[in-house]
């Protein structure tokens, strides 16, 4: 009786597995992507970080800015990545891949979820990227084990809700063109609107308001507490990993829902 | 009393005002080789699309190997072998990476998965290649493999569109005769699309030829000929029922990818 409750779940969590299992494959035939993710966050943490900590340009209270962005500016590179992952879906229906997987009886929800926390563990190399540098710059990191853990965690989960919304959007738009313009419209406003590269103390009030339905914002504050040595919640670890919890939930469902239209 | 192995019951599917599939009707026995003939537009890859349950009907049902394809869409996908028209093998993994996934994905018990994989690049041809990366491969190759891939499983029906589209006349003969080898081995029922129709006159049991959504014609090549008096062939066959190749449908993006498709493989 208990276990055929819970067959769709484990045959849910298997199938996951094993699409995010050949999705890191093609990592190990080609892993210069894992290279090109690098660039991006060093750039910011090297050009604009070091010029807006001059001076204290920002006000990040009681700790430097150089510290208070790293946590930002690993959020924004695993967005920034992941919010193009869709790319890849539409290029793979423009083969006849997705409909091979659609016709095959995998639940969907575990296509979806595996290729979202596919794009989740690739988000890994910039952990290590933004870690270096920070190291190198001087940011004073929270190095115990249970931290490092939770950032992992955190840069995981974060990575696989961008790439599914990027999934969610592929599914809507369908065609490369319209997903580059999607895309770049939507990358913008995540970013700016959310606490990544200054506190929400300083922005207007509509925009504060705007930056409390933001996931982003949630991700760079989970990531603040547990990435630095003296880090502190605005909204709790326990309020921001719910709020990434439900928010890749209901997207995955979503994504469910609409990767089907990708074949028909 | 042979058995049915698809049943497809007033199948329609209607885009916007336009009616794709205009209330099919057939049924195909199992372990025969059947063909769906007709121009570009006629809604042949609308109709495949809908037994694969990759698109639901707007009225109308098929039964798959005894499953509805509205209300049982999982067992059909169960019982089924499907390999689109585009290709639908991952050129950045090993050909057997791209049979290893798909053992997963469909059940396959762990213990049998390696010697199953190998039973399948063997029946294709592709032993000596199992090892290198799908993007190396030559046309019919990727054509065998997705093949290979769909039939892992040993599916009852096992749905193509366009098998041959792009290939040149000796992979072409190479895919087909694997498939019918897949018939004569497994019982398997092979259910496909073409524009070739010398391949559908020496490999079909029987033919449908769609127009409009429609069926025109159904019956073996031999029957089709002898509808229109003596001495006819299967082309003039196909005009006479397809109404002419010229006036044809087909949208840009379908005419696109299938180009894209050819390109690929050629």
């Amino acid at each position: 009786m208990n276990a055929a409750f819970l067959y769709p779940l484990t045959r849910f969590i298997e199938k996951t597995f094993v699409i995010t299992e050949f999705e890191l494959r093609k990592l190990r035939h080609d892993f210069t992507e894992l290279i090109t993710r690098a660039l991006q966050p060093a750039l910011w943490l090297l050009i604009f970080g070091q010029v807006f900590s001059r001076g204290g340009a920002m006000h990040t209270g009681d700790i430097p800015y150089l510290d208070f962005i790293a946590p930002g500016i690993l959020a924004q590179s695993v967005l920034f990545v992941a919010i193009f992952y869709g790319i890849n879906v539409i290029w793979e229906r423009d083969l006849g891949i997705v409909q091979k997987f659609l016709a095959s009886p995998a639940p969907r929800s575990a296509l979806v979820l595996g290729k979202g926390f596919s794009a989740g563990i690739r988000s890994l190399s910039q952990t290590v990227i933004v870690y270096s540098l920070s190291l190198l710059l001087g940011v004073k990191l929270n190095w115990s084990p249970l931290a490092l853990l939770n950032v992992l965690v955190i840069v995981v989960l974060a990575a696989t809700l961008f790439s599914t919304f990027s999934l969610v959007i592929a599914c809507i738009v369908k065609t490369r063109e319209r997903f580059m313009g999607v895309g770049q419209v939507l990358t913008m406003p995540l970013f700016f609107a959310s606490n990544a590269i200054y506190p929400t103390s300083i922005m207007p009030g509509w925009l504060r308001t705007v930056s409390h339905f933001n996931p982003l914002t949630y991700v760079v504050d989970a990531l603040r507490t547990t990435m630095l040595a003296n880090g502190t919640s605005v909204f709790g670890l326990g309020l921001d990993y719910s709020v990434i919890l439900v928010t890749t939930t209901i997207l995955v469902l979503l994504g469910a829902r609409l990767y089907p239209r990708l074949a028909s | 009393m042979s058995d049915v192995v698809l049943e497809i019951k007033a199948l329609t599917r209607r885009f916007g005002l336009f009616t794709a599939v205009d209330a099919l009707t057939l049924s195909v026995n199992a372990g025969e080789v059947f063909g769906l003939l007709g121009s570009n537009g006629a809604g042949k890859t609308t109709t495949i699309k809908m037994l694969v349950t990759l698109l639901p009907p707007t009225t109308g049902e098929a039964l798959v190997a005894g499953f509805s394809i509205t209300s049982q869409s999982v067992g059909v996908r169960r019982a089924i072998g499907y390999v689109p028209q585009a290709v639908s093998v991952d050129g950045s993994l090993t050909g057997y990476e791209n049979l290893l996934i798909f053992a997963k994905l469909y059940d396959i018990p762990h213990r049998e998965q390696k010697t199953r994989i190998r039973e399948a690049l063997e029946f294709m041809g592709l032993t000596a290649d199992g090892g290198r990366m799908v993007g190396e491969y030559s046309g019919g190759m990727v054509r065998r493999l997705e093949i290979a891939q769909a039939t892992l499983h040993r599916p009852r029906v096992l749905f193509l569109d366009e098998p041959t589209v792009g290939l040149d006349p000796i992979a072409r003969d190479a895919v087909w005769k694997h498939l019918m080898d897949l018939r004569t081995d497994y019982g398997t029922t092979l259910f496909f699309t073409t524009h070739y129709l010398e391949e559908a006159e020496s490999h079909c049991d029987r033919i449908a030829i769609m127009r409009q959504g429609k069926v025109d014609a159904l019956g073996t090549c031999k029957e089709l000929e002898a509808s229109l008096g003596d001495g006819h062939t299967l082309n003039e066959v196909f005009v006479h029922y397809a109404g002419g190749i010229m006036d044809s449908g087909g949208n840009f993006r379908s005419v696109s990818a299938e180009r894209a498709t050819a390109q690929r493989l050629g």
